[in-house]
């Protein structure tokens, strides 16, 4: 799983019919410290998240179906999985 | 998932059984704000798109499964929608036909 920060969304009508009811996020990979690390990809959404919410995003087919609940969504890979309230490290720049 | 724009289709047609009938586009993915990101790719598509849409895409074993008519097919990357629009701050991508 990997943090990051939801920086928009995406709005789709034509689409694979495995997609249809969940919302797309565009999503920043940040480390640990909130900055930006990496580039930005999509992420369905499995927990409400909205812009400016630091997410827990899980990339791996298996776990996103069993997040969003729905088993026979064979096409789905990203799924934002939680919001993160908080991250403590041991050294802070 | 990734954002990408349909730069150009693929023409094939000595393939796989499972990839007859299927488009071959190619796909340049982009970043939120419409910034090249990466080398283009070809990607199958199963979302009626066309060249110049802006589109979002599948890769890994996930787009192998994204065949309508339930074939896996030997791919890693499926276009998976047309994107009608991105809402992201001090966004330039523009949805829809370039």
């Amino acid at each position: 799983m990997i943090i990051a920060r939801v920086v928009g969304n995406v709005v789709s009508t034509e689409k694979h019919p495995q997609y249809r009811g969940y919302k797309i996020l565009i999503v920043q990979p940040i480390d640990p410290h909130g900055r930006p690390a990496g580039r930005s990809f999509l992420a369905l959404d499995g927990v409400q998240a909205g812009v400016g919410d630091k997410v827990l995003v899980v990339d791996e087919g298996g776990s996103a179906r069993s997040v969003l609940g729905d088993e026979g969504a064979v096409t789905v890979r990203t799924v934002a999985c939680g919001i993160v309230d908080r991250v403590d490290v041991e050294s802070v720049p | 998932m990734k954002l990408g724009r349909v730069i150009g289709t693929v023409v094939s047609t000595q393939k796989l059984e499972s990839l007859e009938g299927l488009k071959l586009l190619l796909v340049q993915p982009l970043d939120e704000k419409g910034a090249e990101a990466g080398a283009a790719i070809v990607a199958f598509d199963v979302a009626r798109a066309g060249e110049g849409d802006l589109v979002f895409f599948e890769a890994g074993k996930e787009a192998a499964q994204a065949n309508p008519n339930g074939w896996f097919n030997p791919a890693d990357a499926a276009i998976i929608g047309i994107v009608d629009a991105v809402n992201v701050a001090e966004s330039t991508v523009k949805a829809g036909r370039k």
